[in-house]
């Protein structure tokens, strides 16, 4: 992208090896890593005490919950493990993050409901039709 | 391409959207790169849940979740993960020490707990084969087995990495391009314990529901 005499390219350099440095402190703390740790494994007891022990009998209730505690540890580790926030890297990191969230929303959320309704809508087909099939 | 933006204002005169002295630029071009193929990665992962929530009640007429998972187990693995997870974050802690031994040390812990989790996969695995509930049993069992397969492989390269970075740390120090490299493998390692949670809860505990 620009020649090697190029000025920019040598304060871009410098600039680098500032923000490297500069990374690396805000990098994450101690403090960081044990709270982030100490939250994900609550996070996760949680959820398996409430199937294994059986504690709402509806099951349906119990998803949702489960679902719930997944969906905040997530959140937890991206904030905890992996320093997210909108501010690293010039909030491009964010911006990724957040596209592909809607990504994968649209791809889950999309087959199952399509893919639920073929299931509800279609004929039921039997083994002889089917070997029948054109 | 510098050229032909500086050359409307003049260098020096910096409009306010060139950012010519690169203070906007992303600070590390490689990790957000790396951040981009793990979002790519997540949309793999985001397609076999997918197919895994379309096909994870097929039974065919086998076992189903409730017959086959072993929850214990499933939690032990869980724990693994996590704790492999805070002893990657100790071997960061250490790196902005700028301490070898200690990122040694705390990288060859994470590796051993990845070990552990792969070698309980794969007992859970052997096991499921061996009652016949094998990936060609139903659409269920292939879906479970492609996406906590996928995954585990995910974890068999991180644990490759690993061993290849500490050869690297314990030959050439800490210096900027392991540090980068580091930081790499910590956003795939915390990454893949971010899948591993949609893993238990969609696959395992509701499975077992």
């Amino acid at each position: 992208m620009s020649l090697p005499n190029d000025p920019h390219a040598h304060s871009h350099d410098h600039g680098h090896d500032h923000h490297d440095d500069h990374d690396d402190a805000a990098h994450g703390s101690l403090r960081d890593y044990v709270t982030g740790f100490i939250l994900s494994v609550i996070l996760t007891a949680i959820p398996f005490w409430l199937v294994m022990g059986k504690v709402f009998a509806d099951p349906g209730v119990t998803t949702l919950v489960i679902l719930g505690f997944a969906a905040v540890q997530i959140v937890v580790h991206m904030v905890y493990f992996l320093h997210m926030n909108p501010r690293s890297e010039g909030g491009w990191n964010m911006l990724a993050m957040i596209f592909t969230t809607v990504m994968v929303v649209i791809i889950l959320a999309g087959s199952m409901w399509v893919m639920y309704h073929m299931n509800a809508n279609m004929m039921p087909v039997s083994p002889h039709d089917m070997r029948n099939m054109p | 391409m510098s050229d032909a933006i500086t050359s409307p204002a003049g260098p020096g005169q910096a409009n306010e959207f060139y950012d010519l002295a690169g203070h906007h630029h992303p600070q590390q071009g490689t990790l957000l790169g790396f951040w981009i193929y793990l979002m790519s990665d997540l949309l793999i992962f985001a397609a076999l849940f997918a197919v895994y929530g379309v096909l994870g009640r097929s039974y065919a007429a086998g076992p189903g979740g409730a017959d086959l998972f072993d929850l214990e187990l499933v939690a032990v693995n869980t724990a693994l993960l996590l704790l492999s997870s805070i002893t990657y974050g100790f071997a960061m802690l250490s790196m902005q020490q700028r301490k070898v031994g200690g990122v040694l040390v705390w990288l060859a812990i994470t590796g051993l707990f990845g070990l552990g989790f792969l070698g309980i996969e794969l007992y859970e695995f052997s096991h499921l084969v061996q009652q016949g509930a094998g990936p060609q049993r139903s659409a269920f069992l292939s879906s479970f087995f492609a996406l906590v397969g996928t995954h585990g492989l995910h974890v068999t390269f991180g644990i490759i990495w690993l061993a290849v970075l500490m050869v690297q740390v314990g030959k050439y120090g800490l210096g900027p391009e392991n540090r980068r490299r580091l930081m790499c493998l910590s956003m795939f390692w915390h990454f893949l314990d971010v899948v591993w949670i949609g893993v238990f809860t969609f696959v395992y505990l509701m499975g077992v529901l």
